[in-house]
């Protein structure tokens, strides 16, 4: 391994990872919000838009995120809808990682048991009460360790991104080994970026889910 | 909208042959990874610290690194640095494989110690052997909890095999872009409705045995 080969890909590796981690999070937290809202419809049984969300969950759980990237970048424009790379990535991370996350609030909302929401409406405890002291807390502690794997997993799956011309990490390195041949610098550096951008995640997520776990009662 | 192009010539039978790549490579490595990720599973439900550091650090490592950087490593990182040369084929199904295989042990390992001591202490209380023990009571809820989890892996797999046309291995969506190029001038559409239709594809491929993983984990319960 070349030394002055590592430090001067080092730039362009740094600037990927900024954008790698950018996308990502930015699509994490799209999924976190249509999980939330798909999970609320699913669980609150709303009628008209359950189905959809069921097909929504079922669809894009059983699909690979490199068809859907696919499917968003290269065949919406034909039908005139139009978006920039980096768009499209954190769309369709969102949308791949909103039915994740929408199946792992579910079964935490689901989790809870029913003597929990009886003996709090037994207490004299309003709906309101009832969802946001009670439930809520429960079931968030529950599913917790799984939106934990979601995470790692969406971050992961940002390698993808290549495919679709993103400059992530990904793509640097396939794009230096093509240049310059140096396959080993450029793939150890991938390997220490990605470690990186995870091993920081993976830590965290086990402290929380520590955390989450000593607020848990009743079950 | 550019459905059309896959009725012309052999198109469609194109995309479901390159389908079919993506799901052997798939099945193969699933049926590597089931057996080994059971014994992988098992050894790691050991005392020994060495084994658990060992075995740690494998599942961490597959954890944490995107199946398709493992790809490259195999692919082009085992040709450079040992001189191996490995077709596509066979770079995907040791990486899909030795990622299957961690899957499958965290599986099998959560169900071995998921199963709570009382088990062990009421069938011996009732004058089980420990291989009566085993056989009658401690296997049967192991399978249980397995075979939906396995089966769920199955589709993790299909749906994780998409990534080998990025190291040049013509399936699915390779096809698709070879038929949406070969007919830029006739369908300038194409794009819509090949990829719409892969979508579909990979959708019909992984809901129904996402279904049966469901079916199954619900009958079992308890």
């Amino acid at each position: 391994m070349d030394p002055n080969v590592l430090s001067s890909y080092l730039p362009l590796y740094v600037e990927a990872f900024f954008l790698t981690v950018k996308i990502g999070w930015i699509g994490i937290i799209i999924a976190l919000l249509i999980g939330v809202i798909v999970a609320f419809i699913i669980h609150f049984n709303v009628p008209v838009l359950k189905p959809i969300a069921k097909a929504y969950v079922e669809l894009f759980r059983n699909t690979p995120l490199l068809v859907q990237l696919f499917f968003i970048y290269f065949g919406l424009p034909k039908i005139g809808v139009a978006v920039s790379a980096e768009v499209c990535g954190a769309v369709g991370l969102g949308l791949l990682g909103g039915s994740y996350m929408a199946e792992s609030f579910r079964s935490g909302l689901d989790a809870v048991p029913v003597s929990q929401s009886e003996s709090a409406l037994a207490l004299g405890m309003s709906k309101s009460q009832l969802f946001g002291n009670v439930i809520l807390p429960q079931a968030f502690s529950i599913s917790t360790p799984a939106i934990v794997a979601n995470v790692i997993f969406l971050l992961k799956e940002t390698s993808v991104f290549s495919a679709i011309s993103l400059m992530d990490l990904m793509f640097t390195a396939k794009d230096l080994i093509g240049l310059y041949y140096n396959t080993t610098e450029c793939l150890v550096l991938l390997v220490v970026f990605y470690i990186v951008m995870l091993v920081p995640v993976s830590i965290l997520g086990t402290v929380m889910e520590k955390k989450t776990r000593y607020k848990m009662f009743g079950v | 909208m550019g459905f059309d192009v896959l009725f012309k010539g052999t198109n469609f039978i194109r995309l479901l042959a390159g389908l079919g790549v993506a799901l052997k490579i798939s099945l193969i490595s699933v049926a590597i990874s089931i057996p080994l990720g059971i014994v992988l599973g098992m050894i790691m439900t050991t005392k020994n610290v060495v084994v658990k550091a060992i075995t740690r650090l494998y599942l961490e490592i597959v954890r944490i690194m995107p199946q398709m950087v493992l790809l490259f490593i195999v692919f082009f990182g085992a040709t450079r640095a040992l001189g191996i040369n490995l077709s596509a084929e066979t770079a995907s199904i040791i990486v899909f494989s030795f990622w299957g295989t961690a899957e499958m042990s965290d599986l099998v390992r959560g169900a071995l110690t998921g199963i709570p001591v009382i088990q062990y202490e009421s069938s011996f209380a009732l004058g089980l052997s420990p291989l009566q023990t085993y056989l009658y009571v401690i296997i049967p809820q192991i399978v249980r909890r397995m075979i939906p989890l396995s089966i769920n892996l199955i589709t993790r797999m299909i749906k994780t095999t998409s990534l080998v046309m990025m190291i040049g291995i013509v399936e699915v969506l390779k096809v698709s872009q070879q038929i949406i190029e070969a007919n830029r001038k006739s369908s300038p559409n194409a794009a819509f409705g090949v990829f719409a239709t892969v979508f579909f594809l990979y959708f019909l491929a992984c809901y129904p045995i996402s279904c049966l993983s469901k079916y199954l984990e619900k009958k079992w319960e308890n």
